[in-house]
């Protein structure tokens, strides 16, 4: 049997899957330089003016601010509590770790619309209102198991005889963190920064229950879809989203290889994407 | 690192502490208000906190609900289906058939993912519309005479857009599966003289039966709770759970009954999956991980 | 040996985790300048104790006490040792010189003499100008002189190396011995070396403490422990012995007449006899292979002989390994010989004498 050469059927198969991935991101920029207000084939013409369009609302200006806060004060604290627990699994044996684990990445297999329902409930309860903190606090809740789970592998690949060795040529608790851990759990953090700054921007049910007058940018794109004469402008708003998120994943790709050639570890993992 | 066990013990307990805290106020807390609040009444503004089974009788006695409960747990799972069997291939072909730059190949797979998802399914509304890029083409390139209306606004639209939506979400966890699986036994089997079609049957498919598994769940679960795509291109036809509760929370002004809502398609999901995940463990169960 | 001033105390120290008992009442006295092993079998508590000495785990009760001064509540990064740990613990994200120089870092040594000491500490171990090289760039004899230099180059009253060598090839293994001798014998560092490796600790040790289970049962030098092993444990783990059943014949007062079953009468004197025997109860006694030899020619003699029958033999290229018979002795005993020029080998099953002396009989608990 030829080891190594894909059955026809196969190739042909990716093939086919791969232009059925594509199908709607290849559309999106098409239509968002297309030089007409419907979307449809055949097409027009290039023009730029949806990007003029895009750029002088306020509305939006305001949902990507919005957003934008969001994402960094989501992605930071979501960071930080799956560093605590990464760091905490990886080095402690502390009782019901398992369970206490479980229980903290359960946002990850509940449907955002249970949780978005389950805070919203609360939040009548409280008497509290809505605001774009509240958003981040339904953020934090889904992002943080991502962050467990990127930053576990990195907690646990750290050798502890390398923590006593640092303790054991003089340096503090604090000395050792700074000179020792931080730098090895670098890229992690990294990864773990950018993903959860990527799915709080793209996150839309949590953000639409929980947000008070102040959208963010999925509420502001949802509300601009009735209006068919919205719709390029939309198309250009994604293209912009689109080019931003590659190259944020492409820079998290970057830092991550670097820091792991550095380290000397298998930089082309594929692992170090999941 | 510190002096004796206690203190480490207390030193894991309060770094565990802070992330489980959250979540523990964030949502062990909102979830049993839920559950308390499925079982109270609400008459307009007003929160009637009598316990009473109310909503739920309406949940499984009135058949609008039960209709759409059904429909999303069915569409759900052909959702579901369909998105696993057309990840296999592609995950096959990537673990087995691409030998250099796979991170680069996931890296492709995932691309697309990263547009909005909102716009991702406004597109393929977009697509397949009556006036739509599909019909259009096919249109010109004369294959059919008129636009089709199978493919919008039903559940054949909703299929078909989460299928692609979920597609690396099921294609990662069966990839990885199947890279972990030794290729010196698929060598070993060869030897033995099995064909290419018995390999994949007897071993390569057994192996990754937990990758398998891990994409159904990864599917299903969100599946049923989704909001966007059923109501872009559902239509009438393809209104699932999560647009019920998303009204009785809005429009209907009766949160306790989205609440109700919510607590059973949750415990339908947990039910089913859990026989996903035992089933999974007794057909690829003898696998030492 | 000269005895210079004791450097480490260790009184009654004991350790528990949870119901199990690691370290059972440990009392040693370590001196300056001293190489000094742990030696047992894995499992004995020799790496606990190191590690309590460095700061990693405090005594569940029992003093430690370094220089003179006692470590009670006293953290690893204030004591005046330093670790070559097991895995050497090589810092992946600095270069060589980066390693080593971490410690004198966080004591905020100016730079300049950071660099001069560095390369001072890589010379003593052999790699001058490897500073720029990095951690994954090293092979595993070069990482374990990394982990040694980082030591050395902090100058502590004490250097601790957990099983340094385990990870080495033989011949690596060999050569890092002599090296690591000659070296603390220049530095005049006290070491404490912890091994499974009996070869090892005899080969570079002043003094071993034999572990088992917890406590020490001998603590001597390493001529000592080979000659007269305190006990039946202690003998059999040094080197290999052979143990043949004997019993009392008379006691009195210059010594004591044993019959040795296999080989025959021998007196001992008093002074022979480790402290804590009771003559009456000795059933066993030792004897190295090297102590037996097989007079091939008719004119070799021995001061003792006996008649045995050689039942197999290994060749290891200098020395043959001889399983022979003796009378009365159900198991055959392990005789070496060394393969000089012109000693055949004698042939399984072929009768032959055995010659032996009385001086190097041991008598153990």
């Amino acid at each position: 049997m030829k080891r190594g050469m894909a059955p026809e059927w196969l190739t042909s198969y990716a093939v086919a899957y791969m232009i059925f991935l594509y199908a709607p991101v290849i559309l999106m920029p098409m239509f968002a330089f297309n030089d007409a207000t419907v979307i449809a084939f055949p097409l027009s013409g290039f023009t730029t003016r949806w990007l003029e369009v895009l750029w002088s609302s306020d509305a939006l200006h305001s949902a990507v601010w919005n957003s934008t806060i969001v994402a960094i004060v989501t992605a930071l604290a979501s960071t930080f509590l799956g560093a605590c627990a990464a760091r905490a699994s990886a080095r402690y044996r502390f009782p019901a770790q398992r369970g206490i684990i479980g229980f903290t990445m359960l946002p990850l297999v509940l449907p955002e619309i249970i949780v978005a329902v389950a805070l919203i409930v609360m939040l009548m309860q409280l008497g509290m209102s809505l605001s774009l903190w509240t958003v981040v606090a339904g953020h934090v809740l889904i992002c943080t198991p991502f962050s467990i789970a990127i930053l576990s592998s990195a907690f646990a690949s750290l050798d502890q005889s390398l923590e006593e060795a640092s303790f054991d040529l003089g340096e503090s608790r604090w000395g050792t963190f700074r000179r020792l851990t931080l730098p090895l759990v670098m890229p992690g953090v990294i990864s773990s920064l950018l993903i959860c700054f990527t799915i709080s921007l793209d996150e839309f049910i949590i953000a639409f229950f929980l947000t008070g007058t102040d959208a963010t940018l999925p509420v502001y794109i949802w509300s601009q879809l009735r209006f068919p004469t919205k719709l390029p402008s939309v198309m250009a708003l994604g293209t912009v989203l689109l080019v931003l998120s590659i190259g944020l994943l492409v820079l998290a790709e970057w830092f991550r290889r670097r820091a792991a050639r550095r380290q000397g570890l298998d930089a082309s993992s594929s692992k170090g994407m999941l | 690192m510190g002096w004796g066990l206690s203190r480490e013990d207390r030193q894991g307990l309060t770094l565990i502490g802070l992330p489980f805290g959250y979540a523990l106020i964030m949502l062990a807390a909102p979830l049993v208000m839920v559950v308390t609040f499925s079982f109270w009444t609400q008459n307009y503004l007003d929160i009637d906190r009598t316990l009473t089974l109310e909503n739920y009788k309406a949940v499984f006695s009135q058949p609008i609900y039960q209709t759409v409960l059904w429909r999303s747990l069915r569409i759900s799972l052909i959702v579901t289906i369909v998105t696993v069997i057309l990840a296999f291939p592609i995950a096959y072909y990537l673990s087995f058939y691409v030998k250099k730059n796979k991170a680069l190949w996931l890296f492709l797979i995932t691309v697309p993912f990263w547009t909005s998802y909102l716009l991702r399914v406004f597109l393929w509304k977009v697509i397949l519309g009556y006036n739509g890029v599909l019909n259009t083409a096919l249109l010109q390139a004369g294959i059919i005479d008129e636009p089709l209306t199978i493919i919008l606004y039903n559940a054949n639209a909703v299929v078909l857009t989460l299928a692609h939506a979920w597609a690396p979400f099921a294609i990662l966890p069966i990839f990885v599966a199947l890279e972990k699986i030794d290729r010196s036994l698929l060598e070993a089997a060869e030897d033995l003289g099995d064909s290419p079609f018995r390999r994949f049957w007897r071993v390569t498919f057994p192996l990754a039966i937990p990758g398998v598994v891990a994409a159904t769940l990864i599917v299903l679960i969100p599946t049923v709770g989704d909001f966007i795509t059923p109501k872009l291109v559902g239509g009438t036809d393809g209104l699932m759970v999560a647009n019920m509760i998303q009204i009785q929370f809005g429009k209907a002004n009766n949160a306790p009954l989205g609440a109700a809502l919510a607590v059973t398609s949750m415990v339908f999901v947990a039910i089913i999956s859990i026989g996903i995940y035992f089933v999974g463990r007794k057909i690829g169960g003898k696998v030492a991980r | 040996m000269p005895k210079t001033k004791p450097i480490i105390e260790l009184r009654d120290v004991r350790k528990s985790f949870g119901t199990f008992n690691a370290l059972k009442g440990i009392n040693a006295i370590i001196h300056e300048g001293e190489f000094f092993s742990l030696l047992g079998p894995s499992g004995c508590g020799k790496t606990t104790l190191l590690r309590m000495i460095a700061g990693f785990e405090p005594p569940t009760s029992g003093e430690i006490m370094i220089d003179g001064k006692s470590m009670d509540g006293i953290a690893a990064n204030a004591r005046p040792t330093n670790m070559v740990f097991q895995s050497y613990a090589i810092f992946p994200h600095l270069d060589v010189a980066g390693n080593v120089g971490y410690g004198l870092k966080t004591k905020k040594m100016p730079k300049a003499d950071i660099n001069r000491e560095v390369d001072q500490a890589l010379a003593m171990v052999d790699l001058a100008g490897f500073g720029d090289r990095a951690a994954h760039e090293l092979s595993g004899g070069q990482r374990q002189r990394v982990a040694l230099a980082r030591a050395l180059v902090m100058r502590p009253k004490v250097i601790l190396l957990d099983e340094p060598l385990s990870a080495l090839d033989k011949k690596l293994r060999d050569q890092m011995q002599v090296e690591l001798r000659e070296l603390q014998k220049t530095l005049g560092v006290t070491f404490i070396l912890v091994t499974h490796d009996q070869e090892e600790a005899l080969i570079m040790s002043d003094r071993i403490a034999v572990m088992f289970e917890g406590e020490i049962a001998q603590l001597a030098s390493p001529e000592e422990l080979y000659r007269r092993p305190a006990t039946r444990r202690v003998a059999s783990f040094i080197g290999v012995m052979n143990f043949l059943d004997a019993s009392l014949d008379s006691s009195n007062a210059s010594g004591v007449t044993l019959t040795i079953h296999a080989l025959g009468k021998v007196s001992i004197p008093h002074s022979a006899v480790p402290k804590g025997v009771n003559p009456a109860q000795i059933n066993k006694v030792g004897i190295r292979p090297e102590m037996l030899t097989l007079l091939f020619d008719p004119s070799d003699k021995a001061e003792n002989e006996v008649k045995a029958e050689v039942v197999s033999s290994d060749y290891y290229g200098d020395m043959t390994y001889y399983s022979v018979l003796l009378p009365m002795q159900k198991d055959p005993v392990t005789i070496s010989m060394r393969n000089t020029a012109g000693r055949s080998i004698a042939a399984s099953g072929s009768p032959v004498r055995v010659g032996w002396g009385a001086e190097s009989v041991v008598l153990f608990e």
